[in-house]
Parts: structure tokens; sequence; C-alpha cells
């Protein structure tokens, strides 16, 4: 196209006009949040809903008049489950958009690959997926479930119901590797014992001998930390071999990609978790909520997954926190937040625990029946006793690893 | 006792899901001599292409045995026309070629089913073996394998279809001159392969779930199965399938699944430095 010197200065002015309307000189620029989530690849099970759940938090934040004054604009990023994008992300987030706080990272691998790229260049960072514990770093806030918040209370309830043999199969992995030493840990001090420890590669899909393996153990259940789409066969090959009505199961990372739904009734019923979060939870905060999503999102939405929630209260937390600190610096915030930050969440009351940077929180026990969840036991208030064992953020505030805890 | 004879059921199965997803390729790769790299995605869509027929109301048996095989063949035979006739001879081009081939199929389902796992549940239910249990469905794939091996044996030595097949493969221009239409045997036997490859993917689906990356899972193995066994089609699939399939099982149930791959990984190189040819470069030589 030829453009002209006329249509030119048309254009200009058009440009300046507009430009002019949609922001007002009284206006500040918006606050920058990035989201990095795998929207594609093998893990968009998990960061699809994640992303929903952060874009709400937003949106409501905006409705609400946006913090400090100013509107907060969703910077969205899809690093396709790829590490090396994660790091390119991070680095864009940091440096290019200058945002005032990233939520991001699904596995612990992604958490530590973005970890010291947002140390390095000083941007505050939430991971808000429940994880094996232990990360002690001042610029970082965990806002999931660790170990001791919810296998030390699904263990002793599991093996009061069912007997004191635990057999473990686990994604050969650190959290499968962290979590099933936990479990080991919680099961022989309530005077049980586990036959076994079985890790599996991400990608395997033929679980036939170790079907058989687990009968000739003869356990009283079988603890699941199995992880992704492959491992989803495992409930299904043992269902088919009718294992299901004679050994149960009891998992924490069962049902966070919502396995429940894909999975018939009769390949995972009586399948007992334990979590932060479940959409059926029956409080007034958690009822308004739902209604708020499915307003948002569409009434026939699966249902809203444990690391979903996980995103909203992250989000809310740093908000609270820029509201009580007046700033978005990021110096300021982690001070507010470490004077002891809580927000009345769908969850329950969540606050952030100063000198590990992790959540106190409810969690509860449900059971998988005909692809809903339904809740049968809370225990309030949890504290992440796991990380505070080995991190004090008050103490040491230089501190920046991943304690690998043992046990 | 009951533990060995369901262990041995372990071990048969382990030996039929290999032959089942190797006998595609090796009919491809063994026969045709093209290095097909989008094998695994053949084996995906069959998986896909069942669970979408079960999903729309068709039995689930005429979905994994006829749609299956019937859907991922035509599939087959339209790749062979678009794009392999032009590399035969040229091994590195068609690795090339069907590369892409496979990556496109990837984003293709990708983009059509979304990223999360899918299937169906298997058929069959359970029985009761002294203490233990299996899955019937374990049965049922070792059957099919069993078929099909004997099948591909029938039609290539008693047909005048498996002759001519034979005969275009070990010299086209000569079976040209007899009067046979090469390009034609080409598409077809093409076709045959990536069909036998569909109904191993549908076989499989409900027993691992489909996904569109699952394909990962299969090729590596089909490739050291069809390397391993060699020239032969049928007794090299065969002899490959065995070895590496109690290998591989026996290991897995004795240690844990990681050191099971370790084991048929090992087993391979090992086999690959005695046997530069293949089981059947050196055995059976005489076999199909």
């Amino acid at each position: 196209m030829k453009v002209d010197r006329r249509r030119f200065l048309r254009g200009t002015a058009a440009a300046a006009a507009a430009g002019a309307f949609s922001s007002p000189a009284w206006a500040e620029d918006p606050i920058g949040v990035a989201s990095i989530h795998d929207l594609s690849g093998g893990l968009d099970i998990y960061g699809k809903p994640m992303v929903d759940a952060l874009t709400l938090a937003v949106e409501e934040a905006n409705a609400a008049g946006g913090l400090l004054g100013r509107q907060i604009k969703l910077i969205n990023y899809d690093p396709q489950s790829n590490m090396q994008l994660y790091t390119q992300f991070a680095q864009q987030a940091a440096l290019k958009d200058k945002v005032a706080v990233v939520h991001g990272g699904i596995t612990s691998a992604s958490r530590e690959v973005i970890r010291p790229v947002l140390d390095r260049f000083k941007t505050l960072y939430f991971y808000n997926t429940q994880y094996e514990g232990g990360v002690c770093d001042r610029n970082q806030f965990d806002t999931g479930v660790t170990p001791a918040q919810t296998v030390e209370k699904l263990v002793p309830y599991a093996m009061k119901k069912w007997g004191k043999k635990v057999y473990v199969i686990a994604a050969d992995y650190n959290y499968g590797q962290i979590t099933s030493q936990w479990v080991k840990k919680y099961v022989t001090e309530n005077g049980g014992e586990v036959p076994s420890i079985d890790f599996f590669p991400l990608d395997v899909t033929n679980f036939g001998p170790t079907i058989s393996k687990i009968q000739a153990a003869k356990p009283d259940f079988v603890w699941s930390a199995l992880v992704g789409g492959a491992h989803i066969s495992f409930y299904r090959q043992w269902a088919a071999a009718g294992m299901r009505k004679s050994i149960p199961m009891a998992s924490t990372t069962f049902a966070v990609g919502n396995e429940h739904i894909v999975l018939s009734p009769d390949e995972c019923n009586g399948m007992l978790i334990c979590y932060n979060y479940f959409q059926d939870l029956k409080n007034p905060v958690n009822a308004a909520f739902v209604a708020a999503f499915q307003k948002r999102f569409g009434a026939d939405y699966p249902n809203i997954t444990e690391l979903a929630m996980g995103t909203y209260q992250g989000f809310r937390l740093w908000a609270e926190a820029v509201k009580k600190a007046g700033s978005v610096d990021r110096l300021k915030v982690i001070e507010a937040i470490e004077t002891g930050i809580s927000i009345d969440a769908p969850s329950g009351k969540v606050t952030i625990d100063p000198p590990t940077h992790h959540c106190v929180l409810d969690v509860h026990i449900a059971e998988v029946n005909d692809k809903k969840l339904n809740v049968l036991e809370d225990f309030a208030q949890q504290k992440p006793s796991d990380t505070a064992a080995v991190c004090n953020l008050i103490k040491n505030p230089n501190d920046n690893q991943q304690y690998v805890i043992k046990i | 006792m009951d533990l060995v004879i369901l262990l041995a059921i372990q071990v048969l199965y382990a030996i039929a899901s290999l032959a089942l997803i190797s006998v595609g390729l090796a009919i491809i790769f063994g026969m045709m001599r093209v290095i097909n790299l989008a094998h695994g995605e053949f084996l995906m869509l069959g998986g896909y292409a069942a669970i979408v027929a079960t999903s729309r109301g068709v039995n689930i048996w005429i979905s994994m045995l006829v749609v299956a095989p019937v859907v991922v063949g035509i599939i087959g035979v339209i790749v062979e026309r678009t794009i392999i006739r032009f590399l035969y001879g040229r091994m590195i081009d068609t690795m090339l070629a069907t590369w892409g081939l496979s990556l496109f199929l990837v984003g293709l389902t990708t983009a059509i089913f979304g990223n999360t796992t899918v299937g169906i549940s298997a058929p069959l239910g359970s029985f009761q073996i002294g203490a233990y249990r299996t899955s019937g469905y374990t049965l049922f794939v070792i059957g099919v394998a069993a078929v099909v091996l004997f099948g591909i044996l029938v039609v290539l030595r008693g047909t005048r279809l498996g002759l001519i097949a034979r005969g275009t493969m070990q010299n086209a221009n000569m079976a040209a001159a007899l009067g046979v239409n090469p390009p034609r045997v080409y598409a077809v036997t093409f076709g045959i392969g990536a069909a036998l490859s569909g109904l191993a993917g549908a076989v499989l689906a409900p027993v691992s779930g489909v996904f569109p990356t699952i394909g990962v899972a299969y090729v590596a193995k089909s490739f050291i199965t069809v390397i391993g066994g060699g020239a032969a089609i049928l007794s090299g699939t065969v002899s490959a399938s065995t070895l590496f399939g109690t290998i591989n099982q026996l290991a897995t149930f004795a240690t844990t699944p990681v050191f099971g791959e370790v084991a048929l990984l090992a087993a391979a190189i090992v086999l690959i430095r005695l046997l530069p040819q293949g089981i059947t470069g050196r055995f059976f030589r005489r076999g199909l």
C-alpha cells in the first residue's frame, strides 16, 4: 500500500486521539503480573485450570478498582512444557515486561529453572503448586501444600481404615522420590511397614509385572504417587485385573489433573485423596467463588482443581501484601508478607508462614465416588512443618536452596 | 505355582505386545526398506480411531478390529502415494520425510483432540489364578498377536498376493516385466503395514490410554525389535519379540521397570554386536 502525506497525517492524528482517549492523563501505567504456566504439551491438563483461576483473580481485582488505584495487566506466557522456554519467558517477564510478580511453574523442575533467574533479576516469584517441600528462598513464596500437610494426615487415616502394610508406587522424578520417602516415614511412625517402593519413568504404560508383584506382596492398600498422562494406564490396568475391589488405594497426586473424570467410576471409586481444596467444600466463600468461576468459564467446567485454587490464592495473597505495603516494590512486599498476611479463601483461612514463605492452611481428606470428590474429614490450619524443620528465612534471609529433607 | 502361571502369562503378553507393535514396521522397513519414523504415530492414530468410533456408539470389538486398521490403512496408502513413493531407495530421505510426518501428525491430533489422555476401559473383566487375579484382556492381546502373525504367514506363503509382494520387493523390474504393477504393490504393502500398526494401536489403547505423543513410547521399541529380528519379517519379529519381551518382563518383575527397560536395551546392544544382521541374519535364514 502506498502511503501519501495526507493519509499518513490522518492516520497519526487518529492514533493520537485514540491513545488520549484510552489513557486519561491521571491514570498510571498498569501493574504487570506474569503467568508462566504450560498451556500445551504434556502438562497442559494441570496448566490450563491454573491460568483460568489466575485470569479470574486478576479480573476480580480490576473490577474492584485495581491495586493502589492502578489496573493489573496479566501477561500470559505458555512455555509448552519445555524447560528452555521457561528460562526465556522468566527473563522476558523480568527484564522486558518488568512485572511486579511472576506466578508460574508446575513441576519442580520448571520451578528450579525459573527460580534462579527471578532471583538474579530481583523479581518476586509465587509458586502455587502442591509439591515435595523444602524450598527456602526469600524471593519466593510457595502456596501449595507439602507432604507434612497432606501425607501426614492421609497415611494414618488410610491405615486405620484398611491396615498397616502399604505398597508404594511413584513417578520417577523428584516429586515421586521425595514424597514416597515421606510416605514411608509416616507409615513406619504409625507402626506399619512398606514392603516395597516402585518407581516408574513418566512414559511407562505397561504395569502388568508390577500388578503381579503387588499381589504377591499382599499389602493392605497401595499408595500411588504416579503423575501424568501415561501413568493413568496404571489405574485402568489395576481395575482390569479386578484389583480395585480387593486392594484399596490412597494418593496425593490423583485428581489433580482431573483423572477421576477421565477414568470411569469403576476404575477409581473408593480411592482416598488429600488436598487443600475441593470444589464441594461447604462454606459461603467457596459457594460465591464457584458461582463466579462458572459464570466466567461456563457451568459445564469439569472441576476446579487443587492447583487452580493454589494459583487463585497465590494471587490474592500477593494482592493483599501489596495493599499492606502500599507499593509493588519487591522488598516492601516481602516485608509486608513477613508480618503475616492472611486471606479468607474458598478453601478456608490461608496464612503465609513468615519463616518458611509457605502457607498455613486447611486440608481435607476426600473419597472418589462416581466422578465426584466427597469430603470425609477436615483438618484445620496445618503448618508446613517439613519445610519449617530446615528453613528459617527470618534468621537466615540469605538462604537460597531446596533442602531435601533427610528422612 | 500360581505366581509362575501368572508370570508366564505376563511374559507371553510382553512378547505379544512387542510383536504387535513391531509387525507393521517389519513389513514397511523389512520388506520395503523404508525407515518409517511415523510408525509410532500410526499406532497412535489407530488408538484414536478406535476410541472415537467407540464413543460414537460403534461396538468396541468392531472399532478395534475393523475401524482402526481400515482408517490407518487408508492413511497409509495416502502417505505412500503423496510422500513415500518419491523416495524409494533413499533411506535417509525417507527417514527425514517420515520424521516430519510424525511431527505433523502429533500437531494435528493435538489440535483436534487436545492433549489430554483419553481411553476406554478394557473389556472382558478379570479371572482368578489361585491367589492371584489378572485381566482377561491380557489373554485377548496374546490371541490377537497370534492371529495376526499366523495371518501374515498364510498370506505371504500361501496366496498369490503374498508371492507377488515378495517378488516385487526382491526385484521390482523383473516383476514389472512379468506384468505386475510395482507402484500398486508398493502402495498396497505400505497400506497393509500401516493397517497392522493401526490395529496394534487400537488393541493396546484400552491398556495404555491414548494421547498425541504416545508414539514416542512405541517407536524405539519397535525399531529395536525389527532390527534385532533382522531381514525376515515373520521369524525375525517373533524371535526378537520373544527374546526382548522375556528379558524385559522378567527383569521388571525381579527389579523395577527402570531396570526392565535397561535390560531390554542392553540385550539389544549385545545382540546387534554379536549378530549385526539381526537374529535372522544367522538363524532361520530361510524363514519368512
